[in-house]
This record gives C-alpha cells, sequence and structure tokens, in this order.
C-alpha cells in the first residue's frame, strides 16, 4: 500500500528508461522526451525548495514554455501538416502580420459585442436580483427556475437572436445578456441572502431601513458574490459573442474570422483569433479580479493570498 | 422616523423594563415550543441584570423580547413606559451579541460609527463619540485597524464599543463572554463593572455562569426550561465597589449558593 | 472530518431538492414566464399577420389577428403550444428508424435520433474527461511540481472561452491520419469517426472545472483532520482513500454537474462552424438557414431536456452517495 511512495525516485528512473528506449528506436521522440523530462526535473527541482513568490510564479512559466517548445518541435520534426497542426513559430508570425484585422475584429467582438451584452446583462441581472430580494416568494419561485437555467446550452439561443436583431453586434448582445443573465442573478440572490441573522437583528436594533440595510449590511456582504458572478459571466460574455458570429455576422469578428479561416483551411489565422480570445479572456478576468481584490480586501478568501 | 434620537430619559418614577405574565410560544414542527412561560419582573433604572439559567430556559429569548427582535404571545411588557417596537424605533437600547459581529470590511473605527450613520450624527459628533467610547473600552490606537486583526477579547469590547456609541440608556447583554477564556473574561468583567458605574446605564445580562452573574450583577434572575419561567430573582447585597478577590468572600458564596440551589429547584440538572 | 463533509461549496445549491419544498412558487414563476411569452409571440408575430391583412386587403377581428399571429409557419417567436407540437411531432409522431437503401438508418427527422447523437459524445467525453481531470487532480495534490506547473493554468484556462476552440478540433481530429487509416481498413465506421472529435471536444470541457473541483475537495480536510491521520502514521495512499477522498465527494459531483452541462455545450457548438449533418448543433444550423424558427426552438428545448436530465442524473446520484457516506439531507 505504500505505492505512493515510489515517486520520488520511481519518475526519474522511468524518464532516463524512455530517453534511452526511444533513442534506439527514434532520435527525435528521444528529444522531445530529454526536452519534457528535463524541464520536469527543473520545475521539480525548483518547487521543491522554493518558497519565495519568484517560484510561484517561474514555475508555471517554465510549463508554459515547455508546452510551447515541445508544440514547435513536434511540428518541425515530424512535418505536421499545416492543416492539423501549425506551429507555434507560424502562429506567431500571423498575428504579426495580421494586427490590424486582429485588431478589427477584437472590437466588433469583445469591445461591441461582448462587453456590451455583459454591461447590460450584468446590470439587468442585478437590478432583478435587488427587485426579487424583496419577495420570498418569488425567491423560492426564480430560483431554482434561475439555476435551472443556467445549466443549460444558452448559446443555442444564438440563431434565434440573430434573425431578431439582424448581423450586427447587436444580436451577439442579446445572445450575451440571455447567457449572463441568470448565473449572474442566482449569485446576487444569494450574495444579498448571504447576511448572517445576527448582524441583520443588530440593524434591526438600530431601527435601520431597508435601504440602510441594504447599503450597509447587505450588498458588502454580497459584494463576493457578485463578484463570483461577474467572474463566470466574463468567460461566459466571450463565448456567446463569439459563437453567435458562427450563424451569421458582418465580415468583421472573430466568430466570422474563425469560421472563414477554417473554411479556407488556413489554421494559423484560426490559432491567431483564438490565441487574441484566449487573451482578451484571461484580460477580462483579470481585471475583474483585481477590482474585487481592492473591494473585498476583508473577505478572508482574499485575506490569505 | 429616521431622526438622531438619543434614547428618551425614563422617567422617573416608573420601571425602565416591566413585564407582566408574559407568555411566548414558538410554533415548530414538533409541535408548540414554550419559549416563556408567565414571565413577571420589574427592572429600575441603574440596575445590572443578570439571567442565568441552562439552555432553553428562554434567557436570550427574553432579552430579545426586550428588544423586540422577538414578540411575546401574551401578556405585556414595557420598556421606557412603551411597547419594545417603539423603543426600538426610538433606539433605547444598545445590543451586544454572544459574536462580536463586526464587520469585516469596515475598520474599528467605522464599525463603531455605523449605528451613528444610520442614526443620522453628524460627522464631528460621530468622530467625538467613537474617541469616547474607544477610551471607555481601552481600545485607544486601534480604530483604523480591521476587526480580523483584533484578537477575541478586543473584537468583543469593539462590539461593547458599537452598543456604547449612541449613548442609548439600556445596555442588553446576550452571553457576550461566553466565547473568551476565563482570563479574558475576568478582565473584560471588570471593565465592564467600571463602565456601568462610570456611565449609569440600565444593563440586562444573560450568561450561564455563576460567578460572573454574581460578581456582576445588582439582581440575579434564576431561570429554567420546559416552560422557559423565572424560578428566582435574588437581589444582591454586595457593594457596587468590586475588586475581582471579592469572589472568595463569604457574602460572595453565599449569594452563588443561592443562585445554585435556585437552578437546581428548576429541576436544571435533570437531564 | 463530518465538518469537511458538510463543507459545501456555495454552487451546490442545484434546484431540484428545493423543487418539493417549492412547487407553488416555481408553479407561478413559470406560469408567468409562459405568459409573457404568449404575449411577446402575439406582439412579435402580429406585423406579419397585418401586413398580410394590408396585401390580400381583409379585415380581421383582434381576436382573429391573435389566433393568426399563434398559427404561422415561420413565426418570429412560435408560442409554447406551437414548439410544444413540434417536439411531439418529431419525437413521438415519427419513428426512429427508417429503412433506406435496403438498411434500417436512423430518421434524420426524429429529433430523439439528433438528440443520441449529441448526448453519446457528449456523455463519452464525460466520461473521459472526468475521469482525467480526476487523476491530475490526484497528481496535483500530491506533488508539489505539478502543482506549480499545471494549476495555474488549469484556473487560467477557465478564463479563456475554451469553446471557441471547438471547430479547429473538429477539422484537426477529422483530418487525423490515424483515424482516415482506421475507416479504410473498417475498423470503425464513418457514423464513430464523427463521433470521435465530439467527445474529444466534451471530453476537454469537461476537463479543467473537475481537475479544479478535485483539487478543492481533496485539500478540504482541515488541518486537525490530517494531524489526527499523522498521529495514526497514516501512509499518504491510506490518508488518500480514508480522508481525502472522502472528503472531496461533495465537491467532486458539484464539478462534475458544471462539467456535463458544459460538455454538452460543447457538443452542441462542436456542430455548429462544420456542417454536421445530424446532432441538436446541427438541427440549429439547418433551423437558422431555412428561418425554421419553430425547428430551433424545439431543438433548444431539446437541448434543454438533456441538459436537466443528465444534471438531474448526476445529482440523484450525489444524493445516493452521500446519503451512503452519512452526510445530512
Amino acid at each position: 500500500m505504500r505505492a505512493v511512495g515510489l515517486v520520488p525516485w520511481g519518475l526519474p528512473v522511468l524518464g532516463v528508461a524512455l530517453i534511452v528506449w526511444a533513442a534506439l528506436n527514434d532520435t527525435r521522440l528521444a528529444l522531445i522526451l530529454g526536452v519534457w523530462f528535463g524541464a520536469w526535473a527543473l520545475n521539480a527541482w525548483l518547487s521543491d525548495r522554493a518558497h519565495r513568490r519568484g517560484a510561484r510564479l517561474v514555475v508555471p512559466l517554465i510549463f508554459g514554455v515547455t508546452l510551447l517548445a515541445l508544440w514547435e518541435m513536434a511540428v518541425q520534426l515530424y512535418d505536421i501538416s499545416f492543416v492539423i497542426l501549425p506551429a507555434p513559430s507560424a502562429i506567431w508570425a500571423r498575428i504579426v502580420t495580421e494586427t490590424a484585422t486582429l485588431w478589427a475584429d477584437f472590437q466588433q467582438t469583445i469591445l461591441k459585442g461582448a462587453l456590451a451584452g455583459y454591461a447590460m446583462g450584468c446590470g439587468a441581472a442585478f437590478l432583478a436580483a435587488l427587485a426579487v430580494d424583496r419577495s420570498p416568494f418569488l425567491q423560492r419561485g426564480l430560483l431554482p427556475i434561475g439555476n435551472f437555467i443556467a445549466a443549460l446550452p444558452i448559446v443555442g439561443t444564438a440563431p434565434i437572436f440573430v434573425m431578431w436583431f439582424g448581423f450586427g453586434w447587436q444580436s451577439k448582445s442579446a445572445v450575451v445578456v440571455a447567457m449572463v443573465f441568470f448565473p449572474m442573478l442566482v449569485n446576487c440572490v444569494q450574495g444579498l441572502k448571504a447576511s448572517d441573522a445576527m448582524q441583520r437583528d443588530l440593524m434591526r436594533t438600530y431601527a435601520a431601513s431597508y435601504p440602510q440595510t441594504l447599503i450597509k449590511l447587505r450588498l458588502p456582504t454580497a459584494l463576493p458574490f457578485i463578484f463570483n458572478g461577474l467572474k463566470i459571466c466574463t468567460t461566459l460574455a466571450l463565448i456567446g459573442a463569439i459563437v453567435a458570429e458562427f450563424f451569421g455576422s458582418p465580415t468583421v469578428g472573430m466568430g466570422f474570422r474563425i469560421k472563414i479561416e477554417m473554411g479556407r483551411l488556413a489554421m494559423d489565422m484560426v490559432w491567431a483569433e483564438i490565441a487574441v480570445a484566449a487573451l482578451a479572456g484571461s484580460l477580462f478576468y483579470g481585471i475583474v479580479a483585481l477590482i474585487e481584490r481592492k473591494t473585498t480586501f476583508w473577505h478572508p478568501s482574499q485575506r490569505r493570498g | 422616523m429616521v431622526q438622531p434620537t438619543t434614547a428618551i430619559a425614563p422617567d422617573a418614577t416608573g420601571p425602565v423594563i416591566a413585564a407582566k405574565n408574559l407568555d411566548l410560544t414558538f410554533q415548530t414542527n414538533d409541535g408548540p415550543v414554550h419559549a416563556l412561560r408567565d414571565v413577571n419582573l420589574t427592572i429600575n433604572k441603574g440596575e445590572f441584570v443578570s439571567f442565568i439559567g441552562p439552555s432553553g430556559c428562554g434567557k436570550t429569548t427574553f432579552l430579545r423580547v426586550i428588544a423586540a427582535l422577538e414578540h411575546p404571545t401574551g401578556g405585556t411588557i414595557t420598556v421606557n413606559g412603551m411597547t419594545p417596537d417603539e423603543a426600538r424605533m426610538r433606539r433605547a437600547y444598545g445590543y451586544v451579541f454572544q459574536a462580536a459581529g463586526l464587520y469585516p470590511w469596515r475598520s474599528i473605527e467605522k464599525n463603531i460609527k455605523l449605528p451613528l450613520e444610520i442614526m443620522g450624527f453628524d460627522r464631528a459628533e460621530q468622530d467625538r463619540r467613537v474617541r469616547d467610547v474607544l477610551a471607555l473600552v481601552d481600545l485607544e490606537g486601534f480604530g483604523k485597524k480591521f476587526p480580523w486583526q483584533l484578537s477575541g477579547g478586543m473584537q468583543q469590547r469593539a462590539s461593547i464599543a458599537r452598543a456604547l456609541a449612541f449613548d442609548a440608556d439600556i445596555l442588553l447583554m446576550d452571553e457576550p463572554f461566553g466565547a473568551l477564556d476565563e482570563i479574558v473574561r475576568d478582565h473584560l468583567n471588570e471593565q465592564l463593572l467600571t463602565l456601568w458605574a462610570r456611565t449609569e446605564k440600565t444593563i440586562g445580562f444573560v450568561t450561564h455562569s455563576i460567578p460572573e452573574a454574581v460578581y456582576l450583577s445588582t439582581k440575579i434572575v434564576v431561570m429554567s426550561p420546559r416552560p422557559g419561567r423565572i424560578t428566582d430573582i435574588i437581589d444582591s447585597d454586595l457593594p457596587r465597589e468590586r475588586p475581582l478577590d471579592i469572589r472568595d468572600t463569604p457574602e460572595f458564596l453565599a449569594i452563588a449558593h443561592r443562585v445554585r440551589e435556585g437552578l437546581r429547584a428548576g429541576h436544571a440538572y435533570e437531564d | 472530518m463530518s465538518a469537511a463533509l458538510t463543507q459545501r461549496p456555495a454552487r451546490a445549491s442545484w434546484a431540484l431538492g428545493g423543487l418539493a419544498a417549492g412547487v407553488l412558487p416555481v408553479m407561478t414563476v413559470l406560469m408567468a414566464i409562459i405568459a409573457i411569452w404568449y404575449g411577446a409571440s402575439v406582439m412579435m408575430n402580429r406585423a406579419w399577420t397585418l401586413d398580410q391583412m394590408q396585401r390580400q386587403n381583409i379585415e380581421m377581428t383582434p381576436f382573429e389577428i391573435i389566433a393568426a399571429a399563434m398559427t404561422q409557419e415561420r413565426p418570429v417567436l412560435p408560442p409554447p403550444h406551437q414548439v410544444a407540437a413540434e417536439i411531439w411531432n418529431t419525437t413521438v409522431g415519427e419513428p426512429i428508424m427508417r429503412e433506406r437503401r435496403g438498411q434500417m438508418q436512423g430518421n434524420p427527422r426524429n429529433l430523439i435520433f439528433h438528440a443520441y447523437h449529441t448526448l453519446w459524445p457528449t456523455i463519452l467525453g464525460f466520461g473521459i474527461g472526468g475521469f482525467l481531470g480526476i487523476l491530475l487532480a490526484v497528481g496535483i495534490v500530491h506533488s508539489r511540481a505539478m502543482d506549480m506547473s499545471v494549476m495555474p493554468w488549469a484556473i487560467a484556462s477557465q478564463t479563456i472561452p475554451i469553446l471557441a476552440i471547438a471547430p479547429i478540433i473538429v477539422v484537426v481530429v477529422s483530418n487525423l491520419p490515424v483515424l482516415n487509416a482506421a475507416v479504410d481498413q473498417g475498423w470503425i465506421s464513418d457514423d464513430t469517426k464523427l463521433l470521435v472529435p465530439k467527445a474529444l471536444i466534451s471530453s476537454y470541457l469537461s476537463f479543467f472545472p473537475v481537475v479544479v473541483g478535485m483539487v478543492a475537495g481533496l485539500r478540504s480536510p482541515q488541518t486537525s483532520d490530517l494531524d489526527l491521520m499523522r498521529t495514526y502514521s497514516a501512509s499518504p495512499a491510506q490518508t488518500f482513500w480514508k480522508l481525502r477522498l472522502p472528503a472531496s465527494v461533495p465537491f467532486l459531483f458539484t464539478s462534475l454537474k458544471v462539467s456535463i452541462a458544459a460538455a454538452l455545450v460543447g457538443t452542441i457548438v462542436a456542430e455548429l462552424p462544420t456542417g454536421a449533418r445530424f446532432g441538436l448543433g446541427a438541427r440549429l444550423l439547418t433551423g437558422s438557414y431555412y428561418g425554421q424558427t419553430i425547428q430551433i426552438w424545439s431543438a433548444l428545448f431539446m437541448a434543454a431536456i438533456c441538459a436537466a436530465a443528465l444534471v438531474m442524473i448526476l445529482g440523484a446520484l450525489e444524493r445516493v452517495v452521500l446519503k451512503r457516506m452519512g452526510a445530512r439531507p
């Protein structure tokens, strides 16, 4: 039952054995395995002694760079078809030469479609939550349904909204609104209920009015929930805006470009769009998380970090 | 309704709190629970009244009825000659819960200002009062800290400061030191007595520690459960000036003994 | 340890447990939604009816207009009963199999046939992704290097619209030489080949939520629980089986429910830009090409029913497992 005890010395031995075996059969594979296990050993060594902040940054960075390097090596060494997987260098080349197109697509899809929908959807959900919050009956009715809808494949409404609102960014925003509304609503309603009975009693002993209790107690306690909803919704917003473009769009936009370039088998451009989408997604999430850190510094989840 | 009213002075003659034949029955899934039955009690201005008894005896419920957090199902109760709800609207009392219940997103200073903001005190007055009550509970210099940066005892002191800030005449405390260790507790008990002497407030204090009740109170109300009721009311004749070692005197032990007898008479230990 | 078990993540509050407690409010809200839907449907479809009226120069009473607005062939917003009728006709009203070129084949007019083509890769992918996710989580909890290398990427990947990658995977996978060779050799059928990329996307989408949830679950035992195991000088394996794994179960189910919903969305989106012929996504796409709004809505509701069914099955499983583990209901 001490199988886990094997790991410390078992893995390196296994790695070296694999490399030796590969070297005898296929030098290219040996090269790739060598880089992989080399990077892994470096990371294992680093993570064992590093307790500083630096290591927390360096180790995942090494891992990411290793993956990129392996990708590049695999494509170059095995001559993998451009259609199946373009090399990172080729994708980077495309990003550099097509910056203007990528920027235009980014503006159309992220800045117009996703952001407008995100703001409208989350705002509407917050206001709806404030309204629902005053009626326990509505809460009991809406919460299960909201939870239910939040798990549904709402992206599927995209063709309907494209029919209703046309090919422009407005229909993309509508899809985003539909996607973010219920997750946000559920989180807001839960958040508004989160203050504990004792704290509400305290407000009652002060004979505080409804708006006072809302502003001074319930909104602050709801903040972590609200931000949780906002964070979940950043990803949903991007997905909604991109996927909706598969159903019709003007001749600009990230989803449009992915669809068109894939038809032409220009996979490097498709990957370039994906890279932009990934970057935009992380950035969007990062900004919301940063605001959360500043406003809910007092919450245990933020305190430890 | 929302105007800065510091509590109305109770009229000089009448009692601060008067309960007559008070009943409170909760309807639960397992049938009715008699939290309070036929409770009669009068509390006069400046008294320090402890409520003691095993859990389920209704001591906390009674305090919550005074605070209008629960409503009786029978009998009458007045606070400063008004109904508890009217008294609550006039901010007649400060309430201290067992947990400090400070808001983690507000600094100690801002926590103490919370009731002051709600009651509409102006900025300068808020600052002045915060300074005063922080001094009163020995927390000068900690105003800028956040609650989680303070020890449990300090948090509870801050919560008392918050209840004192708007200068209500009545202070209701529901096992405020229950979660603290014995040494901190002794210290806070001493401080509370000093504070009471300085402010001359009427205090209602729930506890299940016999020494604590005897040490603090001028009047000890012994309660027992099922149904929640008063089994004995003991007036303490200990002097108002009470050093900690008063707890070794025969007078103190005599009162503690009577409290224990009262608890036993209520069959508090049968189960 | 019971403390660790009862610490449920916030998102665990899946609705159906509460449904029985609040049938009346839920029904009321549902009724309101249906009423709003009918109202909106009349408002939005009226324009076309009025336009027809003007062209054909006929007079209609308001009641007739409403009736006409609810019986159009291609309404802007089909009323609930039209969608319900379409779902009924394309499930019960059509045979699931039909004969074609002397062979019994699935009937593409049947919605259950399409649902099957979406559900099967979803479940397959969910199984693979979930299993791998659990494995990786176990590795992360036991290896510091793995934790520091992989975990930041696993978390970051949740902020990325991974779904956008779905079409690429479809193209890449259907062009894989290995797969084509397998079809040529007759090892797998063409249908199975279509299923592979969809399942792959599902597994990819179910993978990360499970990793993140499971790592949180395996780390949920408190220091005192772990110290207790240390006083028994328990091996890492014993600590894992007797403490970490049981403690992680509530977290696991929560993330599995998120995962399977994501997996279904993944499959549907995978069917979109590649012109798949079968599946609920394909149904949405053809519906949008030909303006068949009723078809779109019925496919949408079928997808919703599938999602609900999948999550409900997991929810039931969760209740059974947690009950056997002695958690409070």
